[in-house]
């Protein structure tokens, strides 16, 4: 028994954090989300394709690093913790359905150019009318056989304009693979409560389409994979409110001392570190479990994207009221943590859903 | 990363379990003597098979388990509802306490009948004054020869009406500082000098006790860790009760949650079963979570503590967690039973009367939020 990273994943842990320190400055997250259109730029890009992290989960059979979810959510809580706006997310979720296809023709066509970042995905799951599954859809395909056609409009799908080919969830659990600049797709910019995280509504007529053979086993792995991915980010979001908190709580003096030292600042921070690191602890536990114990997994992953979720969100939500005015003013970083900290909330299950779950696989 | 057992923890665990299923003495008598007595009968019975103080080292009677062998323990023994050993404080805190501060001969004299059950350990510590300010409290300890003479008052002594020994802190030096005036003693409660008055609780039952102490005699012999040096040695005791609640009782929130499912499911609110409501199901699932969070948060501090030889900052919260879902847990468990709430008609009353003492036995959740907020995230003090 032992929950310690290894000297691998550590040296992982350390590079991405370095990186993304040295990259994504608080200047360099403001104007990414404020002023570039796509919310991140080509070098950018680029430098993140060659650490391999387009890669991660895709196999080595596929020109990928092959490496587990364990992996995958250390390089995921430094993302969050940097807040660094990319694509990587988006395109990981494609990647990790197109894994699930297996030997699926499509899948093996598009992983390649995936695993050395050329080709970028994003995955397209809500209705416009959807509820709150992440993987309900109505859409019907229609067209001949073997060569179908979707029609219809899906909502926040993130990194849409960026992306060279789009995972689309239909009726009935199936998902196809719509390429950028396919007849009938229009990619539409919609304005969002997360300003790091660019969304999109995309409507599809008649647009054509590959379908992906998955095994509903493996299609849940996929998103479960996804959403704990999601967990962690908001683990490192968690994380850097935290300390954000904290040094604002030794510095700003009022009525004498330091606000910290009055324990209606400082039982709320304390309440920071118990839930940041009760949301590490069930992250990793979700991530190890997703690598070895499938059994296990699908719990693991909805207790952690339902407590990451929440405890991202209160954790940001009381770091602001540690600020007093200053936490509300755009000028200051805080907010882009607490709205990436709700936004993550709400993706891909909120935490409601996910607890729905849990009450289900647990055998309320 | 490896959250499996080891082959050796396995077999730990195994050989346990099967012992376990052949030991188990059965369901505890009523009453609070019959209990009493069938406990510390349970823990002779451990102890002869080597099953009681696994953390101790061998050579002091123990079985010098590695902590998640100790984790193991509390895990399976909870699991197969065994009853407590009778002297928790001993084993938990007393013992540990002589092992890390003691002498070799203090360590002689006392561990084998903490292990035993043959002698019973009480904590004094807090007094009518000195509760969560521990070192500011009062009962006076003055040295005649070989023998210290003290008096004062302590209060919420549990297990006081049982025992031999008292972990007893008494200021020695009332011109220091007050957290450098203070003796860690180890008293005699056998003598008349020691009054023991039994406190009800609101559960009903009087788990703990008033001492009195009017010209109580303890030898020089039994001072732990040096005179003036109390206030260490006192952390030390509290240090393995935060722990010991923590982690013991992580796995006793997950059977009680099992059990809370199983009633959630055969109770019938408004036409269809508890377990069906979806504001029932979601506060179920969120405590089921919590103590998820909780037992790996635990898991998570042993591998800190392993590698680093000291608890990281996951460690210090698991109290205050454990005190927090334990209560929730309690209070659902009313809220499910509907009308039948209003009356006392299972353990769930008294199991959630109990609770609320959680969060202030062995340190309030207030002083454990300052603990963390000062040490571990370095926030200035209130002073
Ligand atoms: C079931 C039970 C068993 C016990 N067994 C034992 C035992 O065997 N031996 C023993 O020695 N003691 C025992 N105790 C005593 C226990 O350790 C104390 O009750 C506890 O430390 C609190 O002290 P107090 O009751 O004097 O409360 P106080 O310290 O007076 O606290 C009252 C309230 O003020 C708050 N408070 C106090 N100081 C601060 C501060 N600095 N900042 C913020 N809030 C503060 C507290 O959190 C609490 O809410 C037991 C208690 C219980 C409930």
């Amino acid at each position: 028994m032992n929950f310690d990273l290894t000297d691998d994943q550590r040296a992982i842990q350390r590079t991405a954090g370095e990186f993304l320190a040295a990259r994504y400055k608080p200047e360099e997250l403001r104007r990414l989300a404020l002023e570039e259109e796509r919310g991140f730029t080509d070098e950018q890009w680029k430098a993140i394709a060659e650490l391999g992290w387009p890669g991660l989960v895709v196999s080595e059979a596929h020109g990928g690093l092959g490496l587990g979810i364990v992996e995958l959510v250390v390089v995921q809580e430094q993302l969050g913790y940097a807040l660094a706006p990319t694509p990587f997310l988006s395109d990981v979720g494609a990647a990790l359905l197109l894994e699930a296809g297996g030997e699926d023709e499509t899948a093996a066509e598009y992983l390649p150019g995936v695993a050395t970042g050329e080709r970028r995905g994003t995955v397209a799951v809500w209705d416009a009318d959807a509820g709150w599954s992440p993987t309900h859809s109505a859409l019907v395909p229609g067209g001949e056989d073997g060569q179908p056609t979707l029609t219809g409009t899906k909502v926040a799908v993130a990194d849409a304009a960026a992306a060279d080919f789009i995972v689309v969830s239909g009726a009935d659990g199936r998902h196809f693979v719509v390429d950028a600049g396919a007849s009938g797709l229009e990619i539409e910019a919609t304005e969002a409560l997360d300003p790091t995280r660019r969304l999109y509504s995309v409507s599809l007529s008649e647009t054509p389409a590959r379908e992906l053979s998955l095994a509903p086993e493996a299609r849940r792995r996929a998103y479960e994979a996804l959403t704990t991915a999601l967990a962690a980010e908001s683990v490192g979001v968690a994380q850097r409110a935290m300390e954000m908190a904290t040094e604002y709580a030794k510095e700003r003096q009022q009525f004498g001392r330091p606000i910290g030292a009055y324990q209606a600042i400082s039982h709320p921070c304390a309440q920071m570190l118990l839930e940041t690191e009760g949301a590490r602890s069930v992250t990793l536990y979700a991530a190890w479990a997703l690598d070895h114990e499938p059994d296990t997994s699908q719990l693991a992953a909805a207790m952690a994207k339902s407590y990451a979720g929440e405890a991202g969100w209160r954790v940001t939500a009381a770091a602001l009221q540690v600020h007093g005015g200053i936490g509300f003013t755009f000028e200051h970083d805080l907010h882009f943590f607490l709205k990436r900290a709700r936004a993550n909330l709400h993706a891909f299950g909120d935490s409601r859903w996910h607890r729905r779950r849990v009450a289900d696989l647990a055998g309320v | 990363m490896d959250l499996t057992l080891s082959p050796q923890e396995e077999a730990f665990r195994d050989e346990l379990r099967g012992w376990l299923d052949e030991h188990h003495p059965g369901a505890e008598p009523e009453g609070d003597e019959a209990g009493f007595e069938f406990r510390r009968s349970w823990q002779k019975t451990l102890h002869q098979a080597g099953w009681a103080g696994v953390s101790w080292p061998k050579e002091y009677g123990g079985r010098g388990a590695s902590l998640i062998e100790q984790a193991i323990y509390n895990e399976e023994v909870t699991r197969a509802k065994a009853p407590a050993a009778v002297n928790v404080l001993g084993l938990a805190m007393g013992g540990p306490t002589v092992i890390a501060h003691g002498s070799e001969e203090q360590r002689k004299r006392y561990l084998e009948p903490i292990l035993s059950a043959e002698e019973i350990w009480c904590q004094g510590f807090s007094e009518p004054e000195s509760g969560s300010d521990l070192a500011s409290l009062k009962t006076k300890a003055e040295r005649h020869g070989d023998e210290w003479v003290v008096t004062g008052q302590k209060v919420w002594t549990t297990l006081a009406h049982h025992a031999k020994w008292c972990m007893l802190v008494a200021r020695t030096d009332p011109d220091a500082p007050k957290h450098q005036g203070l003796t860690y003693f180890l008293m005699d409660m056998d003598q008349d000098a020691v009054q023991v008055r039994p406190l009800a609780q609101i559960t009903g039952e009087a788990e703990f006790n008033e001492l009195f102490l009017e010209e109580a005699r303890i030898p020089h012999a039994n001072i732990v860790g040096g005179e003036g040096n109390g206030w260490p040695v006192a952390i030390t005791t509290l240090m393995h009760e935060r722990a010991t609640l923590a982690f013991g009782l992580q796995i006793q929130v997950k059977i009680a949650l099992g059990e809370l499912m199983e009633k959630a499911r055969s109770t019938t609110v408004n036409g269809g079963s508890a377990a069906e409501d979806e504001i029932i199901r979601d506060r179920l699932a969120q405590l089921y979570i919590e103590s998820e969070v909780l037992r790996l948060n635990a898991y998570r501090g042993l591998t800190h503590t392993m590698k680093h030889g000291v608890p990281g900052p996951e460690g210090s919260l698991g109290k205050w967690q454990w005190a927090d879902v334990n209560q929730a847990l309690t209070e659902l468990a009313l809220d499910i039973a509907g009308p039948q709430a209003l009356l006392r008609s299972d353990d769930w009353t008294y199991r959630f009367l109990r609770a609320r003492a959680n969060s202030i036995e062995g340190g309030t959740t207030e002083i454990l939020k300052n603990i963390v907020a000062e040490r571990v995230l370095g926030l200035p003090r209130l002073r």
